[in-house]
């Protein structure tokens, strides 16, 4: 993996500054620590920092085709690329590198944007064709690598983070009043959109072309593909469990290519325990496993880690994640993330790169995605439960339902009755697009509360619902109810902050590769053609990822009630002496920021001193601020890197031949 | 001589402190609390432990029910009703 970066003429021919491409660089170090590469002509100036993790002699980028008419930057891994390779040479291509980045060049080359559906992997990239002038840059189909992207005075300026483009940029970053409003809905930004104006994100399943007569357009080549005509209907579940098992096999094989040895996290739920038995029976005896334990004892899950560590024997490295270090490391997993986040959740993922790494590790496999494709997550029984009550607003009995699905909130019977009143919102509505999420997203809104005037009125008018309504798929209304939530949930949840916030970046702050067996497109585009009463038989989860996995792993494992991953937020933040909450959120810092009502932090603060817990969207609200004004602090009320005079490029390529 | 206490005046300052942070500018005696979203499921156990806290009573299961919390109003009543009935051994 890399940090990719560039700057790009839209205009016409003009001298790119080096300065700056050693700036972006530079911001982008953590991506990839190696080495670095830059290509310079008189349009473009394309730079690389690089994780070398495939081809580690003579992988250096960028990187050309034969007659140097085109040259790539490349963050990320295509998995198919041994396959995709044999067969470009039996079409005459000839190669100077054994990596997966010449491969996807030459794979342009010869198929222009169609080459993408060829490519399995996690990417973002840039082609420059020096001899057209076209510029083409994509991103892979769900978001698991990030490219950001700003337009300003006549210049494309490009980067894998935010953090590179605000470093050059010429005009002060502020925030997106409309990115900001999206966070505080969906917990991140709709795709495309980022908390910093002007500053964007080419959404996954998109590529970006450019040429100096066409100018810029962008086009979505991929989505998911749930469409009702395609369902298997026909088929038994012994069919279903031995095509899962074999992609899955498949789809780990591939992830398991590398130069450098492979890991596997491993939290003790199903998702992680699956892959890392599959690793261990079919392909590598010695795996590495690393995982997560809690001060908390509500948020640890070592008893399940160690079944499944003693189970399969793998070689396991832990790190403990205490209250303190939740709270101390918050402003890193900020700077990193450079999202407002109200979850605490990424900073033991922070963590646990950072172990990876010092145990000399520098890629490892994760379970993220399979809650989303294989039905795993609580808001999909809800979507069901509710729906069943919908069709009885006044029974008494079908709302006992939610009960059984989240007994930790229902512990207290005597508010039985009351909490049910939330879950009916919507109730009388269950074709409604969003009636999965409306509860969770209307409780959300609250945390709006907090927006000062002046934030309130630069939003305006602006509707999150409506925009995301306005990115639907055309026939998204005839789905069925559990694609629906599958959609939403994928498409904000997964893609903007699990993948991101909680994936790519914690991994990346450490200089460590994420790899995502369960997001293989083929497994996506399979487990589409699943009626979703396979998925989730009853109020039984991930139905056919159990069957697939219970002869490898143990009993208690397989059948354990799904645990949402979670860190403690109250009581990391209040009185822990690495973060002054008296500072972050004084009435100054608050009112130089603009984007919180004082007061009302206040009042939050002292009630969260005060009280021994706090509720939910409490706890949300102190993550949201505190973030935000960590992000104020990193990006907006900024100083510039300061780029060391021998900071140079490893590789420097200059076909420049115009000057100031 | 009998003590009016408003019991629904020193629950809405709870509430603007505690759920609306400072800003009761919406917030009616007759507001519905649960779908104007200004009280959410975690946010009952807080009142309910404010009101036994603070108004030295214990709220029965039978009484946890929604009318009786769902508006500045019904707390009134609610807690008029309750604290007024007569002591039975």
């Amino acid at each position: 993996m890399c940090g990719i970066c560039g700057i790009l003429n839209l205009k016409s021919p003009a001298p790119i500054n080096n300065n700056h491409l050693r700036q972006m660089t530079y911001a982008l170090g953590h991506r990839g620590p190696d080495e670095t590469g830059a290509y310079i002509d008189n349009w473009i100036g394309l730079a690389q920092s690089r994780l070398s993790i495939i081809d580690l002699s003579s992988g250096s980028q960028p990187i050309h085709n034969e007659d140097q008419s085109l040259w790539i930057i490349f963050n990320g891994e295509i998995f198919n690329y041994p396959e995709i390779r044999e067969s470009l040479i039996k079409n005459g291509h000839k190669f100077y590198t054994t990596t997966d980045t010449e491969v996807i060049l030459h794979l342009y080359q010869e198929k222009k944007e169609q080459c993408l559906a060829d490519l399995n992997g996690q990417f973002a990239f840039v082609i420059w064709d020096s001899v057209k002038n076209e510029f083409f840059a994509a991103r892979d189909r769900v978001g698991i690598l990030p490219l950001f992207y700003k337009i300003e005075n006549e210049k494309l300026i490009f980067a894998s983070e935010a953090k590179a483009i605000i470093e050059i940029s010429d005009s002060v970053t502020k925030f997106d009043p409309i990115g900001l409003d999206q966070i505080f809905t969906y917990w991140t930004n709709l795709p495309g959109r980022t908390a910093f104006k002007d500053i964007n994100e080419l959404a996954p399943g998109h590529y970006l072309k450019f040429s100096p007569n066409n100018g810029i357009s962008i086009y979505n080549y991929w989505s998911l593909p749930f469409d009702k005509n395609l369902l298997s209907e026909d088929k038994s579940i012994p069919d279903f469990t031995a095509e899962i098992s074999d992609l899955m096999k498949d789809s780990i094989r591939i992830r398991l290519r590398a130069d450098v040895p492979v890991g596997s996290y491993l939290s003790g739920g199903l998702d992680s325990s699956g892959i890392t038995a599959f690793v261990k029976n079919y392909f590598n005896n010695e795996l590495r496993t690393f995982g997560i334990t809690f001060q908390e004892e509500s948020f640890d899950e070592s008893e399940f880690q160690n079944l499944v560590i003693k189970h399969l024997s793998t070689n396991h490295s832990e790190v403990h994640a205490t209250n303190e270090d939740i709270g101390k490391y918050f402003s890193d997993i900020v700077y990193y993330g450079e999202k407002p986040i109200i979850r605490a959740a990424p900073v033991p993922l922070y963590l646990l790169s950072k172990k990876v790494r010092d145990e000399g590790y520098k890629v490892v496999l994760t379970g993220e995605g399979a809650d989303e494709i294989f039905g795993g997550y609580n808001i999909f029984k809800e979507t069901k439960v509710r729906k069943f009550w919908s069709v009885n607003p006044d029974s008494q009995f079908r709302p006992k339902l939610l009960q059984k699905l989240y007994p930790y909130i229902f512990k207290d019977k005597r508010l039985a009755q009351t909490l049910q009143t939330f879950f009916k919102l919507g109730i009388d509505d269950p074709n409604n697009d969003f009636f999965s999420h409306i509860v969770r997203w209307n409780n959300n809104l609250r945390l709006k509360n907090f927006f000062s005037d002046d934030l309130k009125e630069q939003i305006g008018s602006y509707n999150a619902y409506d925009d995301l309504k306005s990115i639907l798929p055309k026939d998204f209304a005839k789905w069925d109810y559990v694609y629906k939530a599958q959609y939403l949930e994928i498409i904000t949840f997964m893609s903007g902050y699990l993948l991101s916030s909680q994936g790519d970046r914690m991994a990346m702050a450490n200089s460590v590769e994420l790899r995502v067996p369960y997001l293989d497109h083929r497994i996506i585009e399979y487990m589409a053609t699943v009626p979703s009463r396979f998925k989730i038989r009853g109020l039984n989860e991930k139905y056919l990822l159990k069957k697939v996995f219970k002869e490898f792993l143990p009993e208690r494992i397989v059948n354990r009630p799904k645990n949402p991953y979670r860190a403690p937020i109250k009581n990391s933040f209040i009185n822990n002496k690495f973060l002054d909450l008296n500072s972050i959120l004084s009435e100054k810092e608050i009112s130089h920021s603009g984007i919180f009502d004082s007061n009302k932090v206040n009042l939050l603060l002292k009630k969260a001193l005060k009280a021994e817990t706090l509720s939910e969207l409490d706890n949300m609200a102190l993550a949201g601020i505190i973030s935000t004004q960590f992000l104020h602090n990193d990006f907006i009320n900024y100083k510039r890197l300061n780029v060391p005079d021998d900071y140079r490029f490893n590789t420097f390529i200059d076909k420049r031949n115009i000057s100031n | 001589m009998k003590i009016e206490i408003q019991y629904s005046e020193i629950t809405k300052q709870f509430i603007i402190d505690n759920f609306l942070f400072g800003n009761g500018a919406k917030l009616d005696n007759d507001t519905p609390l649960f779908e104007k979203g200004i009280i959410d499921s975690t946010g009952v156990l807080e009142l309910v432990a404010f009101v036994e806290d603070n108004f030295k009573v214990t709220v029965a299961d039978e009484e946890l029910v929604l009318e009786n919390f769902s508006s500045l109003n019904a707390i009134e009543k609610f807690l008029q009703s309750k604290i007024n009935q007569p002591v039975t051994n």
